[in-house]
Formats: structure tokens, C-alpha cells, sequence
């Protein structure tokens, strides 16, 4: 079912929501991978509150929707979104990167309640979240998994190897989405090392391309719809997105991937964002 | 006659003891049919490593990802995260070298009960040629946390460390064999084998020999002939898991033969 208007409006306050909670853990972390955070926002946001069934009060729940963050780095803007649909108070994320904290960079399975699995080396998710695909198959359960990708990631020849496996098993109960924001760390995407024809080469491996805006939820939301209710092959977003977006100063900037932010830097950040964007 | 047994990921060629069934009704229909929960993986090396065989009787609940070792191990580590029980062959010097991160990152890390046996090991595919040999992964998997290493000494040993593994042991274990053309050692089952516990076999006053995997048989063959041809009093230990080590039987031999001898298909240094 389409977007209600009620309901893309609270999308976006909980988009805004999130971006500021993102600024604020990377202020008080004292640097985070805050541009590749700031791009998935949108995504995020609409698989947590619309698509994804979760049960904060039971996170093993055997039918649960999954989510991989295979960018993994990007565990500062996972993290304050499952403090808000109500995994943990989100006070805790004070102690993001700090010493003794359950909560590093890279978030960990066995620590931070309702991740559904450990990411941070580049490459590893799209296999892990294949082999949960295949599991709700094994089971005859009918839960999703989300599979959030890096442009650069893709680089890794990983994904490559789990991708052919999708189209192979066919396996249409998982859902990559990749965060198509044109920067890794060295450069732009299409400079370190180039991606294009990005929709050929997913297509040749056997999947429906489905193109979007990734901060236009009506855009995604009509790609999910089409998504989830995939039989013949699988389906990838790729959702064209802006490294850094929402804070006008670090929009496609390269140099935003990781950050830290002074409390002027901080107070500016959290000034800019806007809930229309 | 020898009789070939064929395991879920190795072959007994010489087993009078046990019969086919036996082994094969043991340990994979036994456990496939017990455990809905187990699936089986491979990497296009179905037939080498002979995890095939549980196609045969569990086709939906087997996995051939094809050449892709990364995603092999990727995809039993999701697998076991959504509460399956992976049990996932191919060669050693893939599983430990090609996969090493998946396995230390995805299964160690996150602790997920993963059981990796990995055939092919030490020079037990010589003819292969280097590429096929391995003999630095024992070191590389007892290094990644929570993970448990065993080197079974004959096909029996490895029927029971996939049984423990599976039935006795929650987190990842890796086993480590050979191809399948090894003498065995024991003649049954029965001896009593627990993950972590090494077994005694042979007692000895002048030197202790601790070997593990195929050298067992060998530590056994040089105890009894040193004892015939020299007087020479040798006590043999058959470490089958190399992690956790059996600290008590290295302690108890020390303080048994002062002389400890080890013996072992793979690297040192
Ligand atoms: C295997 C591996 N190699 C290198 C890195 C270091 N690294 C962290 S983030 C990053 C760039 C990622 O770029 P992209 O996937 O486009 O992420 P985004 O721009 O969305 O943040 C790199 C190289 C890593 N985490 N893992």
C-alpha cells in the first residue's frame, strides 16, 4: 500500500530525527563514519518503522525481518535507529567508541541487542545475509532480509560470489539495497575504481534492477513494495543517494566519511538539518 | 576384504569391524534425520570431500555455492545465525586460507555453530602438489576465538568428533582430515572420545610420543617396535584436539617420562 501523507510525514520527522542523532553520537564519540551514515538514512528508516517486522521486546524472535549493515562502518547510524524503535535507551550511545563500551565502530552481534549480525570488513554481508535467506527456506519461515551495501564495497569480490548464489537459489526473500552515494574513502567511486554499468553487471548476475532516489521514500517505497513481493528473481534497489546528506557542509564531500565534529561543527550540523528536504 | 565406508566428508577403506552402515547409518543419517536443524555445504568439491552423500538422502537441506570458498563460509555463518546448524566441507588450504576472515569473523567472532570438516589436510593429497597441501592450518584456526580444532587420528576418530561436535559441542569446530586413504588406528568406536580429552594408548616410563592425526598410528607403530627391538619404554597420547589442549595429559607426562616427543602433520614454525 502507497504512502499515506501521514505516514511520509512521519517518515521524514524520523529521518530528521535520526540525522541529528547520528551528529549527536558522532560529536560525542568524537569522530564516526558519519557521510556513509548520513546517506542511508532514508533507507533505514523506512525499513524499520514500515517494512521490516521486529519485536524490540523479543530480538531472537525466530520470524523476525533481518537487516545486514554490510557497510558496516556506517554502525553509527544503525545504532541510534535501533535505540529508536526501542531495542536500547539511547542514552548508552554516550559511550559509542569509548572504552568499555558494548557499542565500537563496527557493531557487534553479540553485544548491541537486535543487530542481526556482526559487520565491519567490507564484503562479508551480502553472504551472511544469504545464508539467513536460505535458512528461512530451510525452516519454511517467511521473513526478509535486508542487505544494505556500499558502492565501494562492491569492489569486493564477495559480493560477487553471494550475489551469483542469489540468482541461483533464486533466493527472493532477500533484499540488497545499495547505498549508491558515489564516494569510498579514497576518492569517487568512479575514480579509485569505476562501477559503471552498475545496473548491466547486477542484472547479468541474475537480478531485477530497480533504480531510486534513496531520499525520496515515495521512490523507495514503491521499490520495496515490488521487492518484497518478488517470485521469478531476485530484486536489488539501487538507491542513488549524496554521501553526507542533510548537513549542507558535508554533502558529497568526500573527505566526510569519517569525521568528528567541535561543538560549533556540532551545533551548525544538527542546524542544517531540515525534515523536507 | 577391505570394504569402503563412506562418511559424510571422508572414506574408510578398511574397517572389518564396522560395517557400512554402521558409519554411514551413524553418523549422517543418524544425525541428519535426528537434527532437522543440520544442513550441509559445499564449495564444488561435493564428491572430493564426500558431504555429496548427504545429498543424497537431504537434498533440501544441501548447499553447493560453487567455487566460492568467501561465500561459503559467509553464507553457513548467516545460516547458523538464523539457527540452522551448518556443517560445511572443502579442502583444508581453502577453508583455512581462502575463507580464513569469514571463518574468523563471521563464525568465530560472532560465535555461531559452524562445523567446518576439512579434508585434503596435511600432505595427504602429496601428489597434488604444493597448492594442495596443508600444513599451516591448525595454526591459523586455533589462533580465532572460540574455535575448537580437532585432527581425528582414522576415520572411526573422525566419525566420533563429528558426533561430539555436533551432538555435544554449541560454536564452531573445525575437523581436520585427511583423504580417506589413511590405515586406521582404531578397531571401534567405543573408547571414550570427548572433545578436549586425550586418549592414552600406549604406557611408557622412558618417553612420551604426543601425536595427533594420522601420526598416531605411526607413534603406535614406533612405541612397539622401540619397545621390542630396544627395551625402549614409550608412552603414546593421542591428542585429537589441539584446542582446548589437554593440559593435564602434557603435565601428566611430564611428570611421567621427563621426555616428550611430538608428532604432528604440519608446521612448526
Ligand atoms: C575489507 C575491508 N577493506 C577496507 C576497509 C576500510 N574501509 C572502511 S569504509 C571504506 C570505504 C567504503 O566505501 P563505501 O562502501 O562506498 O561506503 P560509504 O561510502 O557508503 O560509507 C573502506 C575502504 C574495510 N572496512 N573492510
Amino acid at each position: 500500500m502507497a504512502l499515506t501523507d501521514s505516514e511520509l510525514k512521519n517518515l521524514k520527522e524520523k529521518a530528521a530525527q535520526l540525522r541529528k542523532d547520528i551528529i549527536d553520537v558522532t560529536f560525542w564519540a568524537g569522530g564516526a563514519h558519519i557521510g556513509g551514515a548520513l546517506s542511508m538514512v532514508e533507507i533505514i528508516t523506512i525499513l524499520y518503522y514500515k517494512y521490516m517486522k521486529i519485536d524490540p521486546e523479543n530480538p531472537d524472535w525466530e520470524e523476525r525481518d533481518r537487516f545486514v549493515l554490510s557497510k558496516g562502518h556506517a554502525g553509527v547510524g544503525l545504532a541510534p535507529m535501533l535505540a529508536n524503535v526501542g531495542f536500547f535507551d539511547k542514552e548508552i550511545l554516550k559511550t559509542f567508541n569509548k572504552f568499555n563500551s558494548p557499542f565500537g565502530m563496527h557493531l557487534d552481534s553479540l553485544k548491541v541487542r537486535g543487530l542481526d549480525a556482526s559487520t565491519g570488513s567490507l564484503g562479508h554481508g551480502l553472504s551472511m545475509a544469504l545464508g539467513m535467506a536460505l535458512a528461512a527456506r530451510v525452516k519454511n519461515l517467511n521473513y526478509k532480509t535486508y542487505c544494505l551495501l556500499g558502492d565501494g564495497e562492491l569492489n569486493e569480490g564477495s559480493n560477487w560470489e553471494a550475489m551469483m548464489a542469489a540468482s541461483h537459489y533464486k533466493t527472493t526473500n532477500l533484499i540488497p539495497i545499495v547505498d549508491y552515494n558515489k564516494h569510498m574513502i579514497d576518492g569517487r567511486v568512479e575514480e579509485v575504481m569505476s562501477l559503471e554499468p552498475l545496473d548491466k553487471k547486477w542484472e547479468a548476475f541474475g537480478f531485477e534492477v530497480l533504480k531510486v532516489d534513496g531520499h525520496n521514500f515515495i521512490e523507495l517505497d514503491k521499490a520495496l513494495e515490488k521487492a518484497v513481493s518478488a517470485v521469478e528473481k531476485p530484486v536489488v534497489i539501487i538507491a542513488n543517494t549524496i554521501k553526507g546528506k542533510g548537513v549542507d557542509f558535508m554533502e558529497d564531500e568526500t573527505k566526510w566519511h569519517y569525521g568528528s565534529i567541535d561543538s560549533i561543527a556540532w551545533e551548525k550540523a544538527k542546524a542544517s538539518v531540515k525534515v523536507d528536504l | 576384504m577391505a570394504k569402503e565406508i563412506l562418511g559424510t566428508t571422508w572414506t574408510v577403506y578398511d574397517a572389518d569391524t564396522l560395517t557400512q552402515a554402521e558409519i554411514y547409518g551413524k553418523v549422517l543419517t543418524e544425525l541428519g534425520e535426528k537434527h532437522k536443524d543440520i544442513v550441509a555445504l559445499t564449495a564444488d568439491l561435493a564428491k572430493s570431500t564426500k558431504i555429496g552423500k548427504f545429498n543424497e538422502v537431504f537434498p533440501e537441506r544441501f548447499f553447493n555455492v560453487g567455487i566460492a570458498e568467501q561465500n561459503l563460509f559467509g553464507v553457513a555463518a548467516g545460516m547458523a545465525k538464523a539457527g540452522l546448524l551448518p556443517v560445511v566441507s572443502t579442502m583444508a588450504t581453502f577453508a583455512s586460507m581462502r575463507a580464513a576472515e569469514q571463518v574468523r569473523t563471521d563464525i568465530c567472532y560472532q560465535n555461531l555453530n559452524v562445523k567446518i570438516i576439512a579434508t585434503h589436510a596435511g600432505v595427504s593429497f602429496g601428489a597434488a602438489g604444493s597448492t594442495h597441501h596443508c600444513l599451516e592450518d591448525l595454526s591459523i584456526m586455533r589462533a580465532f576465538p572460540n574455535m575448537t580444532v580437532i585432527v581425528p587420528a582414522d576415520g572411526i576418530e573422525t566419525a566420533n568428533a563429528v558426533k561430539a561436535a555436533i551432538e555435544e559441542h554449541k560454536g564452531p569446530v573445525y575437523i581436520r582430515i585427511g583423504r580417506g586413504f589413511e590405515p586406521p588406528y582404531y578397531k571401534n568406536d567405543d573408547y571414550g572420545f570427548e572433545i578436549g580429552k586425550a586418549v592414552k594408548l600406549r604406557e611408557g616410563t622412558d618417553i612420551t610420543i604426543i601425536a595427533t592425526g594420522v601420526t598416531v598410528l605411526q607413534a603406535v607403530e614406533a612405541a612397539d617396535f622401540l619397545k621390542e627391538n630396544d627395551g625402549i619404554s614409550v608412552e603414546v597420547i593421542n591428542m585429537h584436539t589441539i584446542k582446548p589442549i589437554d593440559r593435564q595429559a602434557v603435565l601428566d607426562a611430564v611428570n611421567n617420562s621427563r621426555r616428550i616427543l611430538t608428532v604432528e602433520e604440519h608446521n612448526i614454525m
